[in-house]
């Protein structure tokens, strides 16, 4: 007998279709449009960049997907699943987490309280030990774990903010601009995290003004512009494209 | 000279302890929406009235007192449910108007469906005073104080220990994050809702015995909450404490040295004071935010 008697018409055991696919996404600001039509696709176990200029619709986007900014048209799949209808909660429990622009702490919370949170859908016996995988991945956090997460500096409140997206155990992991603001050797460290976090086998969709770096770890990348899809190849085409060079890699 | 003093300060810190529980209502509120609950005044009449008319009804007392703050919490959460909700996107202020005609409604509620008179309501246990170096305090008033104490306890527990309690806060602090963290904030609101309409009536049901209730009692008893709940720091749970005590006993001693007239109006001054020279109260936030 195969060990694997499943339906054949089952789509949660077909492996083909991407994790994350959006199509057509249209999102509004009151009057004004942010995002226009919007088609992307992201496999389980890629990495994959999205770069653009400042207001390209970026954040936009990140927002839409995890369900906290309000879609006017086109639909978004996890797993070949439908989420538009779904709450924001719901799309946490079904495995997307976000590291927000800007790290958004919980800040009087202390560092734990703030990780803690991350795994607030989640069953609170089973979140013991990933909290002691965030604590191995980063030791700062134990050591100041008590302490208000409004007083960490910008790096360590970015190494939170991850910490706390990982506390959701996601499947995809929608990364806004994790270098902003950060001196050199951080930003190194922030991208050495996010192909750590690539190696373990977590999907992962960065959003960067950092094209260089993001294009150089990325599997495949995006290009954003006023709200569209301009572009999209494998990491290195992209570097190398004349285009990116001269508008986001100052080349 | 002691025991006068003694003796206000007692009266004071007993109606302290209930606006204390009022401004924590107007605080847990605050957090969940920056919206300041102009109705929550009327949680705090609907729970004496309520008792009253239900003792009258033939209920006796801690069935009464346990139905009236029932009553009041789904009084409170349809408030939410059915005018704070469906106006969620209109933005603070209009949500505060609709709060100050939520508070005029229930006003006339109560007077239509209960009474337009003054109602004492017996004490829990008995009316012997109770000398203290001088001076006398009623077993009510040790309702108040030890009811406050309890009430405050609990929610502290339920803010720094439960995960819901935790969300809520975390949605204070930031509502975008909470969200992605899979927080329900619409829930996080109703339960405010209903959370602040458990501590008015918590409050309104023990300070009904001593200063009595009316279908109007919820004006002044809301603005005083509203008043030590700035005083303290708005959103601030301690602060909320802290206020409604030292509103009640400058309240307490005005009365006692100045006039019984002025009264109310110390109230009204400590609001202006605070407004004018620290807007963020005696424990408002400190910039612990780096950005
Ligand atoms: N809250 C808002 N209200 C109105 N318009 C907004 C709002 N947030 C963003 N926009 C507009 O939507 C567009 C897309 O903004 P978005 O923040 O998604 O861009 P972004 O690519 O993330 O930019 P950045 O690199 O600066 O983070 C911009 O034109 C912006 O002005
Ligand atoms: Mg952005």
């Amino acid at each position: 007998m195969a060990p694997e008697a499943r339906s054949p018409t089952s789509p949660a055991t077909s492996p083909a279709g991407p994790l994350l696919e959006v199509r057509g996404l249209c999102s509004h600001y009151g009057r004004i449009q942010a995002l226009h039509g919007v088609d992307l696709e992201i496999a389980a176990g890629e990495l994959v960049a999205l770069v653009g200029a400042n207001g390209a619709g970026k954040t936009t986007l990140l927002r839409a997907i995890s369900g906290v900014q309000p879609v006017t048209s086109g639909d978004i799949l996890l797993a070949g699943e439908s989420v538009v209808g779904a709450s924001a909660s719901r799309r946490v429990r079904s495995g997307i987490a976000q590291v927000p622009e800007g790290r958004q702490m919980f800040g009087p919370m202390s560092v734990e309280d703030n990780l803690m949170l991350g795994a607030y859908t989640r069953d609170q016996r089973q979140v013991a030990t990933d909290l002691d995988g965030v604590y191995a991945m980063f030791p700062m956090l134990r050591e100041r774990h008590r302490q208000a997460a409004g007083t960490l500096s910008g790096g360590q409140q970015q190494m939170l903010s991850i910490g706390r997206a990982l506390m959701a155990r996601p499947r995809l992991l929608l990364l806004d601009e994790p270098s902003m603001g950060l001196a050199p050797n951080l930003v190194e460290e922030i991208f050495a995290t996010v192909e750590g976090l690539k190696e373990s086998g977590t999907t992962i969709f960065l959003v960067e003004q950092n094209a260089y770096a993001a294009l150089s770890i990325a599997d495949r990348g995006y290009v954003m512009e006023t709200g569209r899809v301009v572009l999209s190849a494998a990491g290195r085409a992209l570097l190398a494209d004349e285009k990116v060079k001269a508008a986001y890699l100052g080349l | 000279m002691f025991a006068e003093f003694l003796q206000f300060l007692l009266s004071g810190v007993t109606v302290g302890a209930a606006y204390g529980l009022v401004a924590l209502g107007f605080s847990i509120i605050y957090n969940a929406s920056h919206v300041i609950n102009f109705a929550q005044g009327e949680f705090v009449m609907l729970g004496g009235m309520s008792t009253v008319f239900l003792m009258a009804a033939g209920l006796p007392m801690p069935v009464a007192v346990v139905l009236a703050v029932l009553v009041t919490v789904v009084l409170g959460l349809l408030l939410e449910k059915l005018a704070i909700e469906p106006a969620r996107g209109a933005g603070v202020v209009p949500l505060i108007i609709i709060t100050i005609g939520a508070s005029i409604f229930l006003r006339g509620v109560a007077q239509v469906a209960m009474d337009r008179e003054f109602h004492a309501m017996p004490p829990f246990t008995g009316d012997a005073p109770i000398m203290i170096a001088g001076a006398t305090i009623l077993p009510q008033s040790l309702w108040v104080f030890g009811g406050m104490a309890v009430m405050g306890m609990l929610l502290w527990y339920f803010f720094a220990r439960a995960r819901f309690g935790k969300a809520m806060l975390a949605t204070a602090y930031n509502p975008l994050a909470a969200r992605l963290i899979g927080v329900n904030t619409r829930l996080v609101l109703l339960c405010s809702f209903g959370l602040s309409a458990l501590l008015g009536s918590v409050a309104g049901i023990l300070l009904a015995p001593i200063t009595f209730t009316s279908y109007d009692v919820g004006i002044m008893l809301g603005l005083k909450g509203f008043c030590a709940a700035i005083l303290g720091g708005m959103g601030h749970g301690a602060g909320a404490v802290v206020g409604g005590l030292i509103v009640g006993i400058a309240e307490a001693m005005g009365a006692g040295y100045i006039s019984s007239e002025y009264k109310d109006a110390i109230a009204f001054i400590i609001i202006l004071l605070v407004l004018f020279f620290m807007p963020n109260g005696l424990f408002g936030k400190r910039t612990t935010e780096r950005v």
